[in-house]
């Protein structure tokens, strides 16, 4: 059957099904289903978060001064961005103002994570879709050399010797039988395109990023007091500042300043090194693969972040910046208001919940979270083995929010588009300049390597940022402020009865907002809108396909036994399930199951 | 000096699944170590927990742990066994997470030398923002005493009194926080669906 969607694409899913759980090197548990024509490539695709998620409903009744410690439960690895993102809620609840230094130490703190998630990322789950280690071991260390040294003259680690050491440290390991990190790889398929050298220039830099994001979560543990679940605090940051002390314990002095100074250092340094001409050097190779665009041509939405002042979120105080682009339209940029209660909805009728009626909406702030499950009348196999999903009835976890009813793609890649069109000069530089370095057009953003690439720009960026206000910090701190917290409204005495509010952050993965009602001084309502319910979203009740199911459209695969381009789009989104779903593979497997039906 | 990291780890909001976390809290509340031992609340952290483990000679984890045994029953796995064990199916729930963080550590070469791995059989895991069921609270006492015999074998022993709760959990989610505050079932449902709860289906 062929069904043409409002938002554009034709999807026919009459060709061969596939079926691929768990989609493998992701955070929490995701299945994806495709059919693919008589050519291999993909025609349609139903992309489902397998789990359920009740965050929201275990916060009711808590004390919202405490919700950031149950948010940083959520998952593994965006910990800080849930807790910022929960004490911004009840800050804008209540009307917190927090000083300056608290701005700038959040701002650091959060920098830090984007950039240590987006270099992990990179190395450590997506350059195996496109990097193959097992190939590293055939290279030549003379011309890996030869080649680091023409894609990055200033990385000093970079001599022959260097490379045969790390070859031969590989060679044991995988001899060890210990592949652990590289097994379950579909190694001899011809999506792979790099030469040995590359593929060992490649390697060696994900253990030289190992090496670094030890450092880069060190600023969490200053500032936050420990790792890897710093503490937050509604008001501020609850690290005091003494400079003039030597070593109180959990006080920021100096040698601590200077410490995250030097880590600023070095993440900047292996940005513009390493990882950004690691993304053109591996690109050049795939540079006729700009497949995995999805909605980026079209809807793209980020809330913004890191403002350069305390509690101010205008968007022109944004320097992550904030908008929504629909229907393709890069010369319109619309202001984004989480409050109105038109423009953020969440729709259930392709997700296994229920509002009691169907084809409703709902702003997160009277959102419901209330579980429905039941497999459509086309669905294969049982309600507890189910083989194969009928999306035209419900079928994820996800909900699917809407922007102004539009499907909307959000993360990096989004919030370089956003920025581009509003003509943020830093922004606009950087993708000019790596354009021209690849010679390639502005279109070819709207791909897979496209969000890869915008992902290491963003990293670079976050970096400066990070430098920025590390030099505001330092500045207030030379005339005499140390202040950190506000506690003027602590007391849940001094609260309104009723209030509500809405925390926003760009995670790295995305658009991030939590929406809070207290009551009482008790948190009454909790909702969490994460990026990759965004971008995982099933259809809508007008039949609109989600971000991660739009981008996998008309794909050519090699091997359709061998999802290599499903993996390779579907993580260029950095998906986070446990956050839109939870954190749990029932069997433990950490093979992609694929069926071909 | 040997140095140890005595690491709980999994994730507290999901019933038995906090049984990790929750000895090391335990562990804190009654015993107290010398500067070489670090006692950490790891989470379901992934690469977030290298640089501690880099730092240890020593490492000794609790965490819950599928072994298909009866509910509450603990198990002790050491050394070579530990990545082999992480590695089976029906384990603990972020297993893949921590077994690579054993994987990485080794590639990088700064596995620490001696695992220790004590694991209990969860009673559910199901219950989302559930506490422990009491076979498996039962066993925290027993399963620190199992730790610190080990340690003290070991040459690394521990005082009676309040020890250093700096690298635990925030007070909100403490044991007793967490399930004395948890709202009621009728408010907060705390299912899966049917594929994970057969017997319901």
């Amino acid at each position: 059957m062929v069904v043409q969607t409002p938002n554009g694409f034709e999807l026919d899913n009459s060709g061969k099904r596939i079926v691929v759980d768990p989609v493998t090197r992701i955070e929490g548990h995701m299945r994806c289903e495709v059919n693919v024509d008589e050519n291999g490539v993909i025609r349609n695709a139903v992309s489902t978060g397998t789990m359920w998620r009740g965050l929201e409903v275990i916060l009711k009744g808590r004390d919202p001064r405490d919700a950031w410690a149950f948010t940083e439960r959520i998952c593994g690895v965006c910990t800080g961005t849930h807790a910022l993102t929960s004490v911004r809620s009840v800050e804008d609840a209540l009307g917190i103002q927090i000083p300056d230094n608290a701005n700038s130490i959040r701002n650091l703190m959060q920098l830090a994570l984007q950039i240590h998630d987006h270099i992990v990322h990179f190395y450590h789950l997506h350059a195996l879709d496109w990097v193959n280690p097992v190939n590293a071991l055939r290279a030549d260390p003379k011309a890996t050399s030869e080649l680091q040294q023409m894609v990055s003259p200033s990385h000093p680690l970079s001599s022959p010797g260097y490379f045969r050491d790390v070859q031969n440290r590989l060679k044991q390991f995988v001899e060890s039988g210990q592949l652990g990190l590289f097994k379950n790889g579909y190694w001899d398929n011809p999506a792979y395109k790099l030469p040995p050298e590359a593929d060992l220039m490649a390697t060696t830099h994900y253990l030289e990023a190992l090496d670094l994001q030890k450092e880069i979560v060190k600023v969490h543990t200053i500032f936050g007091g420990k790792n890897p679940h710093p503490n937050w605090l509604v008001g501020g940051v609850p690290c005091p500042i003494n400079v003039h002390s030597t070593g109180a314990v959990g006080a920021i002095n100096m040698e601590r300043l200077n410490l995250v100074q030097s880590i600023i250092q070095q993440g900047l340094e292996f940005n513009r090194n390493v990882y950004i001409p690691d993304v053109i050097a591996i690109g050049g190779f795939y540079r006729n693969w700009l497949y995995g665009g999805g909605l980026s041509s079209q809807a793209c939405l980020a809330y913004g972040d890191i403002p350069e002042h305390p509690n101010d979120f205008s968007p022109e105080q944004l320097h992550l910046p904030r908008g929504a682009i629909i229907s393709g339209n890069l010369n319109e940029v619309h202001d984004v208001d989480p409050r109105d209660p038109e423009q953020v909805q969440e729709f259930v009728d392709h997700s296994w919940y229920t509002y009691g009626e169907p084809g409703k909406g709902l702003h997160p702030w009277d959102g419901v979270t209330e579980a429905k499950y039941e497999l459509g009348p086309n669905a294969k196999g049982t309600r507890t083995n189910i083989e194969e999903l009928d999306e035209a009835a419900k079928y994820s976890w996800i909900k699917a929010p809407r922007w102004k009813g539009h499907a909307m793609e959000v993360g990096p890649l989004a919030r370089y588009i956003v920025g581009y069109a509003k003509g943020h000069e830093d922004i606009k530089s950087q993708v000019d300049g790596l354009l021209r370095t690849m010679d390639l057009p502005f279109e070819a953003v709207f791909s897979t390597l496209g969000r890869t690439a915008a992902r290491a720009l963003e990293s670079e960026y976050c970096s400066r940022l990070q430098q920025h206000f590390m030099d505001k910090l330092i500045a207030n701190i030379r005339n005499g402020d140390e202040s950190t917290a506000n506690v003027e409204k602590w007391d849940p005495s001094t609260w309104p009865k009723e209030a509500k509010g809405v925390g926003m952050t760009e995670a790295p993965r995305g658009a991030l907002g939590h929406w809070i009602k207290i009551k009482d001084g008790r948190i009454e309502n909790y909702q969490c809108v994460v990026p990759t319910t965004w971008n995982g979203s099933p259809r809508d009740t007008a039949g609109n396909i989600g971000a991660f199911e739009a981008s996998l459209m008309n794909t050519p695969m090699e091997r359709p036994e061998e999802p290599v381009e499903i993996l390779r789009t579907l993580h260029s989104f950095d998906p986070c399930l446990a956050c839109s779903t939870h954190v749990m593979s029932p069997e433990g497997e950490e093979m992609a199951t694929v069926k071909v039906r | 000096m040997t140095r140890v990291l005595v690491l709980g780890i999994g994730n507290v909001l999901w019933a038995d699944e906090g049984f990790g976390v929750r000895c090391v809290e335990r562990l804190c509340e009654r015993w107290r170590f010398g500067p070489e031992v670090t006692v950490l609340d790891g989470g379901t952290q992934g690469l977030y927990l290298l640089p501690f483990l880099e730092e240890a000679d020593i490492l000794v984890v609790f965490d819950a742990v599928d072994y298909g045994l009866e509910p509450g029953m603990l198990k002790i796995v050491e050394d070579a066994e530990v990545p082999q064990f992480m590695g089976a199916k029906k384990m603990s729930l972020h297993q893949t997470g921590f077994q690579e963080v054993i994987s990485t550590a080794t590639l990088m070469g700064y596995c620490p030398g001696r695992l220790i791995l004590i694991g209990c059989q969860p009673e559910e895991l199901e219950d989302y923002g559930g506490g422990l069921r009491a076979p498996v609270a039962a066993q925290i006492d027993p399963a620190i005493c199992i730790a610190l015999e080990m340690l003290a074998r070991e040459g690394v022993c521990a005082e009676p009194g309040p020890g250093d709760t700096s690298m635990l959990a925030d007070r909100a989610i403490l044991r007793s926080a967490y399930e004395e505050g948890r709202p009621s079932e009728d408010e907060a449902c705390r299912t899966g669906d049917d594929r994970f709860f057969p017997a319901e289906g």
